[in-house]
Order: C-alpha cells, then sequence, then structure tokens
C-alpha cells in the first residue's frame, strides 16, 4: 500500500505488517499505565528539583543580592503572601488568553476553511496573515489601549487574538490542502457536496495540522496576554503586578508571579495537547 | 428502475470515445481515440494493455471523473455524468482510499452516509458486507492497522455497499503480492457472479485478466485504442477456483491475450506464462 506521504510526522506511520500489531492501549490498563506515567514525570521532576536545589546553593554560597537573582525560598515564601493576588491575577489573564485564544482560532480555522475553497480569496487574506504574522505588538498594544480605552480588557484579547491567528491559520490552510487525489476521486464518484467533501475528508484530515497550530498558538497566547498588561491599562492581571512589583523593587514578589506565569503557560500548553489526544485517539 | 428494464440496456456503450488531454502550453496528447465498447449487465470485461494505453482513463471517463472529448458514452441509457449523479456504480482504485480516521465499518458505510440512508440501516448493510469480505474480526479496526490485502478489500465492501449494478475498478490488486492478490481475485469473482454486477475491470497483468473476466479488452498506446476484444470462456465465476488457474483452457485465453498485446503468436504453450 502506498504510504501518504504528506501525512504529518506527529503521527506514527502505519506500520506495513499483517494486521493487529498494538494489541491497543486499552488492554493492560493500570500497573503499566503507571508506570509508564512514572517515567515520563518522573525525569523532568528530578531534574527541576536539583535545579532549585543548585540555585538555592548559588544564592546562599555567593551571597547573591535579591535584587539580581532572589532565592527560590525567597521566592516561594512570596508565593505564599500573594496566593491570593496571584490566583485572581492569574485568572484575569487567564481569561484574556482564552477569549483571545479561540477567538482567534476559530477565525482562524474559518478563515482557512473559506481561503481553502475560494481562489480570489486565497490570494487575498495570505498577505494580509503575513503581514499579522510580523505585527509588533510591543507597538499595537499600546494603540489598542487608546482605541479601546485603559479600562478594559479588550485591547489584551485583540492582542491575543491576532498573535494566535498566523500559526493556526497556516497549518490549518496547510492541512485543508493535503487531500489526497484518490479521495477527492472517490467524493466526486459519491456525487458528494462541496460541503460533504469538506466535513468527511478535508476537516478531519486537516485535524493534526490544526492542533499542530494550536500547540504553538497557545503559549504565544498567554506570553501575549502577559506583555500587553506591559503598556498600562487594567492592573488585573500577571503581567501588571510583575511590572508594579519590579517597579517598588520587590523582586522576590516579582519572581512569584513570574512563576504563576510559567504555570499558566504550562497549563494552556498541557490541555492542548490533552485535546489532541483525545481527537487523535479514534486514528488508532 | 426494475431489472427487466435494465436487462433491456447494455450497462456500458462507449461509442467512438475520444480524450485529448491539454499537456503545457497548447500540446496536446491523444490519449483515447475511435473507442467502441459494450457491456452486457452482469458481464465482467478487463481492460488490459501496456502503461500509457489509455485503460485507466477510459474507466475515469466511464466514471465522469474525466469527461470525453468526442463520442459518446452511455451507462445504463444514460450520460455518464447523469449515471454518477445517479450512483448507478460502485468504485475501487489501486490505492484502497480508507479514510484513516474511520473505522473499517465507518469507512464501508461512508457512501450510505452521504446518500442520507439510516443509521441502523447503515449498520446492517456494513454488517453484510464485512460479512461478504471476511473481516468480521476487523470491524472497529483502523486502516492503518490492515494490511494491503485487508485495505483493499474494505475498499471492495465500500464499493458494493449500494448494490450497484456496475462496478468500475482500477487495478485494485496492483499493489498486492502474488499470493494475496489470487485469493483476492478469487473472492471477487465469487462476490461479482453472487451480486450479478457487471464490471469493468482495469489491470496490467494478463493471467488476472483471463482468471476474472468473460471478455479481455485488449489496449494499446499512442494514441489508446482497442487493438483485439478476447472472449475467455471459462465457466461462471462461481466455478472459477484456483485449479481453473492450471487448465488448459486457461492457458489458451492467456496465449490468445498475449498474442493480442503483441500483435504476433509468442512462445508455445506452457513455456513461460508469466
Amino acid at each position: 500500500m502506498s504510504l501518504d506521504p504528506t501525512a504529518p510526522a506527529l503521527f506514527s506511520l502505519p506500520a506495513e505488517a499483517e494486521a493487529q500489531q498494538q494489541p491497543s492501549a486499552r488492554a493492560g490498563e493500570g500497573g503499566a499505565r503507571g508506570r509508564s506515567l512514572a517515567r515520563s514525570v518522573l525525569p523532568p521532576l528530578v531534574l527541576g528539583v536539583a535545579f532549585l536545589l543548585l540555585w538555592q546553593l548559588v544564592v546562599v554560597v555567593f551571597d547573591i543580592k535579591p535584587y539580581l537573582l532572589p532565592s527560590p525560598t525567597d521566592i516561594a515564601g512570596q508565593i505564599v503572601v500573594v496566593l491570593p493576588l496571584l490566583w485572581s491575577s492569574l485568572l484575569a489573564t487567564g481569561l484574556n488568553a482564552l477569549i483571545g485564544l479561540v477567538v482567534g482560532s476559530l477565525l482562524a480555522i474559518v478563515l482557512a476553511l473559506l481561503a481553502s475553497r475560494v481562489t480570489v480569496f486565497d490570494r487575498m487574506i495570505v498577505p494580509i496573515v503575513a503581514a499579522l504574522a510580523v505585527v509588533p505588538i510591543v507597538a499595537l498594544a499600546p494603540i489598542l489601549n487608546t482605541m479601546f480605552g485603559s479600562t478594559s480588557d479588550t485591547p489584551r484579547r485583540v492582542v491575543v487574538l491576532i498573535v494566535v491567528f498566523a500559526p493556526v491559520f497556516i497549518n490549518t490552510l496547510r492541512g485543508l490542502r493535503q487531500v489526497r487525489p484518490v479521495h477527492r476521486d472517490l467524493m466526486r464518484a459519491y456525487a458528494a457536496s462541496n460541503w460533504q467533501l469538506t466535513r468527511t475528508v478535508t476537516l478531519p484530515g486537516a485535524v493534526p495540522f490544526i492542533f499542530t497550530g494550536l500547540r504553538i498558538a497557545a503559549p504565544l497566547g498567554v506570553i501575549s496576554a502577559i506583555v500587553a498588561e506591559y503598556f498600562g491599562g487594567l492592573q488585573n492581571g500577571l503581567g501588571s503586578r510583575i511590572t508594579s512589583a519590579a517597579a517598588n523593587s520587590a523582586y522576590p514578589r516579582a519572581w512569584a508571579y513570574v512563576f504563576g506565569a510559567i504555570i499558566l503557560g504550562l497549563v494552556f500548553y498541557g490541555v492542548t495537547l490533552l485535546l489532541e489526544r483525545l481527537a487523535s485517539r479514534r486514528r488508532a | 428502475m426494475t431489472d427487466t428494464a435494465l436487462n433491456a440496456l447494455p450497462a456500458i456503450s462507449v461509442r467512438s470515445a475520444g480524450k485529448i488531454f491539454s499537456v503545457a502550453r497548447g500540446a496536446e496528447v491523444q490519449a483515447l481515440t475511435g473507442i467502441d465498447l459494450t457491456v452486457a449487465p452482469g458481464e465482467f470485461v478487463s481492460l488490459i494493455g501496456p502503461s500509457g494505453c489509455g485503460k485507466s482513463t477510459l474507466l475515469r471517463l466511464i466514471a465522469d471523473l474525466d469527461s470525453a472529448t468526442s463520442g459518446e458514452i452511455l451507462v445504463f441509457g444514460k450520460t455518464a455524468r447523469q449515471a454518477r449523479l445517479d450512483q448507478e456504480y460502485g468504485i475501487a482504485f489501486q490505492s484502497a482510499g480508507l479514510l484513516p480516521w474511520r473505522s473499517v465499518q465507518a469507512n464501508i458505510e461512508l457512501p450510505l452516509e452521504l446518500h442520507g440512508v439510516g443509521k441502523a440501516e447503515r449498520a446492517a448493510r456494513a454488517e453484510e458486507l464485512i460479512e461478504l469480505v471476511g473481516l468480521s474480526d476487523f470491524r472497529t479496526r483502523y486502516p492503518d492497522q490492515l494490511s494491503g490485502g485487508m485495505q483493499q478489500r474494505v475498499a471492495i465492501a465500500r464499493s458494493l455497499a449500494e448494490r450497484p449494478k456496475l462496478l468500475l475498478m482500477d487495478e485494485p490488486f496492483g499493489a498486492l503480492d502474488e499470493m494475496t492478490r489470487e485469493r483476492m481475485q478469487q473472492e471477487l469473482v465469487r462476490i461479482c457472479s453472487e451480486t450479478g454486477a457487471a464490471v469493468v475491470f482495469v489491470t496490467h497483468s494478463i493471467p488476472e485478466a483471463v482468471f476474472l473476466s468473460d471478455r479481455v479488452v485488449v489496449m494499446s498506446p499512442r494514441p489508446g485504442r482497442i487493438v483485439d476484444i478476447v472472449s475467455v470462456n471459462l465457466g461462471p465465476g462461481t466455478e472459477r477456483s484456483d485449479a481453473l488457474r492450471e487448465n488448459a483452457a486457461f492457458f489458451a485465453g492467456v496465449t490468445a491475450v498475449r498474442e493480442a498485446l503483441h500483435g504476433s503468436p509468442v512462445a508455445p504453450l506452457g513455456a513461460d506464462l508469466r
């Protein structure tokens, strides 16, 4: 059988072997799953702990001043102190990132679908997307603040939307263009409508590509949401807390909020990864 | 659409059909010229010839995947386009063309689903077909868990889903190994005679064409045309088994097709059959 050369490398290529290679991951759960979890979680955990210990050691031994580099224990202490505020800031920034990510991705997917079907539209939108991809958010955020007013979360959400759009659009469009000629012939033989072709062949085929885009876009969205807060406006998110803590020379506190930002980014990345797993599980 | 009405009409009637492909900068390639061919209901016809003889193109014209430049193609008395829109044929290609995100059953149900057949009825029909092609244990598997031969069987089951009176097959066994291929041929010949469908089967294997067919259409390239039509009298498909492959009538058929392909008598019988 011809292997599909266009299949994204995210999926293991189908083995040529006679039928049942893998007795499917569902069998033999329990212990095996626990062990594999331990194998994938333990090494980075060990490395992380070792890194923190080394950090602490370096700060103590060389007596490094907190404004240069606070020790992990200082930061942890601050995390405990500001926990309620950290939590609310994390939610505020997280919500901005989420709204921007969802709206931006949906827009990107819909426009990519349109571009894959209408050649004229394709020609029109591709340069615009290229322009969007290089928009400096540093320049854009203050302008949007003025545009929407500095008491609104909208400018931040728009920044996230713009940043997220390009990677999702480009990957989705690429995925939509991967239709194999044999599938096209088949759907023509079935006298399938354009919408049926999209729904049963084109869009499902593009799913792995869409997720590649989302995986790039999700952490990018979080970073943009934080950076957008550096340019004034509401003081409710992680970015504003980091700047104000740093402005007050409260460096361990600034670091505590940075820690929150890392957690938020990881959550976004993790959830995207999880969704991708769920979507691709049905593909064997 | 009753059976009697169908029987009065040929399954396929091609009259002086031609196909010209325009390639780069106004250059043209005459892919087919002066094709005349009639296929009776329930008849198994193979198209054979060297690469570039237009056999796949002819099949695609009948399926209305491409349109003829000249001449007339009727499928059950309708234009090829109308026949396609009315779903008068089932089709299978050299690559199985299964959708990798659908299970075996969902792949077989695809045409039924597209044409609005209800869920329960779809499942029942898929069950029958899975049984027919011997994949009962693999219903919930995905294409990449199947061997090439199994994938091709799923594709054949899918082509039979809507009980077509005509099957169009473009080298469906072309990528299979010889053993799998012979087994698949035997299954196909059985399935086709059981369902009573007419078949147009594109191949470049002489033994395959002879084993399967009632008639073998021999084609020649540049420009693609029919040079001969060889009748094979090996009895009904239900009686064609492996034993037939060592039968004198089978050898005679192979020789006849080979001579038609080469345009002259070749090595004596039995000297070289591959």
